[in-house]
């Protein structure tokens, strides 16, 4: 693919805009998706952060939710920040009962592992071996563990806590580098969708 | 601003940046927070898909309709709101009164509202919300007005709207104000940023941030009086990020179907078709009050300012 992909920024609730303008400045073409069609339409798809619980119900009410696993589960690119990691877990703790998510990633997430928001931090940390970036955790979660197919790409310092990783055509991250500005992460991203 | 949070390089974890902060709000957007004074409304909440819910006492309806002096609620109330869900609890603090805040924040809220909707403690100063680790939501009824709550530490504001009437006429009236106030500010060349400025009675940088980017620094959700799924949709399309909900729901017929129609149009609010659907079989609505029959001292909006 050498033209700008088309990435959905999954739109039901979150910080939308904020993933779109990372990935225009990462050189893909953003477009919102809140129906079917529109998932249809896309390269690649952004689960954005915000509220899991509250991305769950909605995806499952406009009969979203099939449609989205069966992307993942074909091979699609996905990319999922705090609450779009949870979407994207095999396994999560802390979740609340019937907690709708996508899966793909072979790992366990405790959904806000980090605390309340008092807690919430930002700190330096080694992203895919691409150098320091300041990283903001907002009530994030971390990952338990992971199985053998999943590539860690980055830990957090308070207790070494995984918070990147990446398996196959999937990739999750605790914090939003949507709100800093730096494009590192989604630049990590586009590359992954031009090359799959 | 020379108050808000330094950039910091080490690698040592650090809360309670303005980043954090305001962060936590973006993560709210296309989302609703509804009002509950109990475990479980809360949890009620959280199964129709609230992105947040507000822990008070008493809804504002109640609190208008009881009289007396309305303060933070009974930490105790909130620790059990806290326990019963896992989405974030807010919780409301009387402008001025920088004690409950601090109580707020040592229970672990995650979100203060320093709202007119609980009793002013204080008449001439607002809480300096900077020397919080805890964000603050604030209202208000203008640009002007926002601009010194984010000038004070706010990390997301929200029209005031006329709390506890379900009524919209007001929540309208402020968001039609604010992006007016807004769009005009982007007409002013420089020197007349310096007039705005002073008119707006808000600091300059804030007032040329504003004539440049063309919307609030942090994020701006609706409140007051909204009581259905159209009125989230209509908030939503004159520019709200998100929707506050407070005795709409649990004053309703049939509160958790209400909660979660009105979830649905916040998210789908530019879309007529869905908002038919989600807004068919809801029940009774809450009564309401006719804003312009409330004498000026019992109108909420006009405290703080």
């Amino acid at each position: 693919m050498t033209s700008a992909p088309t990435i959905g920024v999954l739109a039901l609730q979150g910080d939308v805009r904020e993933h779109a303008r990372s990935l225009a400045s990462a050189g893909a073409k953003p477009v919102t998706v809140r129906r079917p069609a529109e998932l249809e339409a896309v390269d690649a798809l952004v689960i954005p952060g915000g509220e899991s619980t509250t991305m769950g119900k909605l995806a499952e009410a406009f009969e979203l939710l099939e449609p989205l696993r069966m992307r993942v589960k074909s091979g699609m690119p996905a990319y999922g920040s705090c609450a779009g990691m949870i979407m994207l877990a095999d396994r999560i703790e802390g979740g609340i009962e019937g907690q709708q998510t996508l899966g793909g990633i072979d790992m366990v997430v405790r959904r806000n592992a980090f605390g309340r928001q008092v807690d919430s931090f930002e700190a330096s940390m080694d992203f895919a071996g691409r150098g320091p970036l300041r990283a903001v955790f907002i009530r994030a979660p971390w990952v338990e563990s992971v199985g053998t197919g999943v590539e860690v790409l980055g830990r957090a310092e308070p207790g070494d806590r995984i918070v990147a990783v990446r398996q196959g055509p999937l990739l999750a991250t605790s914090f939003h580098p949507e709100l800093t500005g730096d494009t590192r992460v989604h630049s990590y991203f586009v590359e992954m969708v031009r090359e799959l | 601003m020379s108050n808000s949070t330094p950039e910091v390089t080490e690698t040592t974890a650090v809360t309670g940046t303005a980043r954090v902060k305001r962060g936590m709000a973006e993560m709210l957007k296309g989302g609703v927070i509804m009002d509950v004074v109990t475990p479980e409304q809360a949890k009620i909440a959280e199964d129709a898909g609230a992105v947040a819910v507000m822990a008070l006492e008493r809804v504002p309806a109640d609190i208008r309709a009881e009289g007396g002096v309305s303060r933070m609620s009974d930490p105790d109330m909130i620790d059990g709101i806290i326990a019963a869900v896992s989405i974030p609890v807010m919780a409301k603090a009387r402008i001025g009164h920088f004690a409950e805040a601090q109580v707020l924040q040592a229970i672990g809220v995650d979100y203060v509202d320093e709202s007119e909707v609980l009793t002013p403690a204080d008449e001439a100063n607002h809480i300096d919300k900077w020397a919080f680790t805890v964000p603050f939501v604030c209202g208000a009824t203008n640009l002007g007005e926002a601009l010194r709550r984010i000038a004070e530490g706010a990390a997301m504001i929200r029209s005031k709207g006329e709390a506890g009437t379900g009524n919209v006429v007001e929540a309208t009236r402020h968001m039609r104000q604010i992006r007016a106030d807004i769009k005009r500010l982007s007409t002013l060349d420089e020197p007349e940023l310096y007039g705005a400025a002073k008119e707006l009675r808000a600091p300059y940088e804030l007032v040329a941030e504003i004539a440049k980017t063309g919307k609030l620094p942090v994020v701006l959700f609706t409140a007051g009086g909204i009581a259905t799924p159209a009125d989230a949709a209509m908030m939503m399309q004159l520019g709200a990020e998100g929707v506050f909900v407070g005795s709409g729901i649990f004053k309703s017929g049939d509160p958790a179907k209400r909660a979660a129609a009105i979830v649905k149009a916040t998210t789908f609010y530019d879309d007529p078709d869905v908002i038919a659907k989600v807004s068919r079989g809801l029940g009774e609505a809450m009564v309401g009050i006719n804003v312009t029959t409330l004498p000026e001292n019992e109108r909420l909006a006009t405290r703080g300012w």
